[in-house]
């Protein structure tokens, strides 16, 4: 096997690993935009995971299944909403609170139906995204260069992995081009002057906390009925926290966001491709430290060594109108 | 002591009634039948899991059918706990042998330490636990040759492959599990002695047994290096390495339970370490009164670990496999061949 062709299964395990942090990257980005701060990605995720797993297990649609999994996620982001938006509660407590009760009650409730220890029954294959090979990848895979990265890595991956690359420029157009993302963005920065153009901070940031929902129901569905076959408890794995800190990285911009969660993918399947190989010079490098890199780059950025991450001024506080 | 309620209070009833002959005859029966129960009703048996889940399809699985099978033989009701996190583990087996249960099984190495605390706690309970040796009076461990059960998957993945490479998938990084790895690569160059074996671990803390998104995707990573056959030793992140093979029409290899119908026709077989009968044991020799203590080490010759083969792989064993796995079997069992254990010296034959 050559240099090219380790970096081209490289390159395909990073885009699969990197969707589900892009898609809660993404949804990250709407409601902390908003100035609401989500730590409770993690917890959407597992929740929708599980509800996508449950009905495309019962139905055999995957798309029921993806249905299931941004309305249940959409729930859990409207229970957020109304404990730190209509309740001024702590943002941050909030979100921590609904990662316990989403870890929990997946569980819980996988048990008393399913009985197999939290874990939902395999999903059959027609309720799975499959695999969608593009025109002409076996054409051109004979082309060198142009033909493998094409046919086994840009083809060959589910829906959703396109739906996720779409949502990107998706998402850029809707903070930056629309009404509703310019005042998103004021929202997050400073609600008093929203508040005085008569306009509903706590609509526009349920608004918010919806699309928010809904990115992370794709998120938990991939997890759970495209990557794997079935729901098993916890199985989000931190990947919440991941894509929290690759949208610090990225310092609240969708497109940056893609970058930083292919990155983070990248190195991940890196890591993976690394385990137990040794480099010259250097002898056998614990995986642990390419884990570890995500966390540690966020760190440092920081720290303010690579530019400035400025979180949107008035994310965490409760919005109070005057009176 | 463990005499099952509905008999005397059916008896005392009855005795209290009794005037007719028919309710006589049936209370002495009634008697009878509880004097019988009492000579071997001193069990009341309790089982704890590993972390990975009583429902993994694999290794705590087979500790539950072993239970259910003494259930079901016997009709004495045992209990059952799943510790979801490391340290919850002690407090269970605590739990139980405080509250009289006897004997307290504990399936994993990771209660090797709690098992030595409490062991000594309640002398008269008896203890076992299956994957590690505590070395105390009353404690029974049950280890496993899985390097000889790993060398027999080896071979067969060796005569399946066509590309000549074949993966292994370990849970968590353990001496254990590279006691898997290890008996594996012998079997497969037995086979194939040029053939190429990735191997590949899930993690270094308790969440490897259950990621069976990692699991796919190092399988995935394998498979695109060649390899068509992968060998998952890791619990329920197996599942992710079986459903992946499956995926990529590639072959696996289960483990600790009988995998083989969780993919029909992918899965080439499974390495089924038979810990139901070490669960099953424990329980019955109790209720027999036959307990012994001490360290029980089962291979192949012992029928302790062993390669699934039913209806749901058999079109996958051609004769010429069936008659490798036939002949290393009788190989190890004669002694003519000797899988090398990693855990006594933490090293690997290259």
């Amino acid at each position: 096997m050559d240099y090219f062709d380790i970096l081209i299964s490289i390159l395909g395990s990073a885009i699969r690993l990197s969707i589900p942090l892009l898609f809660t990257a993404l949804a990250g980005l709407f409601s902390e935009r908003a100035g609401i701060f989500d730590i409770g990605l993690e917890g959407k995720m597992l929740a929708s995971a599980f509800a996508a797993a449950c009905v495309a297990h019962l139905t055999a649609d995957p798309w029921l299944g993806l249905l299931a999994g941004i309305l249940v996620s959409i729930a859990v982001s409207l229970i957020h909403g109304f404990a730190s938006i209509t309740n001024r509660g702590n943002q941050i407590v909030s979100g921590v609170a609904l990662n316990f009760v989403a870890a929990g009650l997946t569980v819980v409730l996988g048990q008393a139906w399913f009985g197999q220890g939290g874990r939902t029954p395999q999903v059959p294959t027609e309720g799975r995204f499959s695999s969608i090979i593009l025109p002409g990848a076996d054409a051109v895979r004979g082309v060198p260069f142009i033909g493998p990265l094409y046919a086994n890595v840009i083809s060959g991956n589910n829906i959703l992995t396109y739906i996720a690359f779409l949502m990107v420029p998706l998402s850029w157009w809707v903070l930056y081009r629309t009404r509703f993302g310019l005042r998103l963005r004021a929202v997050g920065e400073n609600p008093g002057a929203v508040d005085t153009a008569g306009i509903s901070v706590t609509w526009l940031r349920y608004r918010a906390l919806i699309v928010t929902g809904f990115l992370a129901g794709f998120a938990g569905t991939y997890l759970s009925i495209a990557q794997s076959a079935a729901f098993i408890s916890n199985m989000s794995a931190g990947k919440g926290y991941i894509a929290l800190a690759a949208l610090i990285f990225a310092k609240w911009k969708p497109v940056p966001v893609m970058f930083a969660c292919l990155l983070f993918g990248f190195l991940d399947a890196f890591a993976n491709f690394m385990q137990g190989k040794s480099v010259p010079l250097i002898g056998e490098v614990p995986v642990q430290i390419f884990q570890a890199l995500p966390y540690i780059l966020t760190c440092i950025l920081l720290a303010g060594f690579i530019g400035i991450a400025r979180p949107p001024k008035a994310g965490g506080v409760p919005y109070t109108k005057e009176r | 002591m463990g005499v099952p309620f509905e008999w005397p209070a059916g008896g005392t009833k009855q005795e209290k009634q009794g005037c007719t002959m028919k309710k006589t005859l049936l209370s002495l029966l009634a008697m009878a039948a509880m004097s019988t129960t009492a000579l071997s009703a001193d069990v009341k048996p309790a089982l704890v899991y590993g972390t990975g889940g009583k429902f993994d399809k694999s290794f705590n699985e087979a500790a539950y059918t072993g239970a259910e099978k003494f259930k079901k033989e016997t009709g004495i009701e045992f209990r059952d706990f799943e510790p979801t996190s490391d340290t919850q583990g002690e407090q269970a087996i605590r739990n139980f042998a405080s509250r009289g249960y006897n004997p307290v099984v504990a399936v994993s190495f990771a209660w090797t330490s709690a098992m030595e605390k409490v062991a000594a706690e309640f002398p008269d309970t008896k203890f076992a636990i299956v994957d590690a040796s505590v070395d105390l009076k009353n404690v029974r461990s049950v280890l496993y040759k899985e390097e000889e059960g790993s060398y027999l998957v080896g071979v067969m993945a060796g005569m399946a492959s066509k590309t000549g490479k074949v993966g292994f998938i370990g849970g968590m990084d353990i001496p254990l599990i590279r006691k898997f790895g290890c008996g594996y690569v012998q079997g497969v160059k037995a086979a194939k002695p040029d053939a190429q074996v990735f191997q590949n671990m899930t993690g270094t803390t308790g969440a490897a047994w259950n990621d069976p998104v990692r699991g796919g995707e190092l399988t995935k990573n394998q498979i695109d290096q060649g390899a068509d056959v992968v060998y998952a030793a890791a619990g329920a992140t197996g599942l992710g390495v079986l459903q992946t093979a499956a995926d990529n029409k590639k072959l696996s290899i289960g483990v600790d339970s009988n995998q083989n119908f969780l993919h029909p026709g992918s899965v080439l077989t499974s390495m089924v370490k038979r810990v139901d009968l070490a669960v099953y044991n424990a329980f019955m020799d109790v209720k027999n009164d036959k307990f012994t203590a001490g360290v029980q080490s089962l291979g192949i010759k012992e029928d302790g670990v062993a390669a699934a083969v039913d209806d749901n792989n058999k079109s996958l064993i051609t004769p010429e496999i069936q008659a490798a796995v036939d002949k290393a079997k009788a190989d190890i069992m004669s002694g003519s061949v000797k899988v090398h254990d990693y855990m006594t010296d933490n090293s690997c034959p290259k």
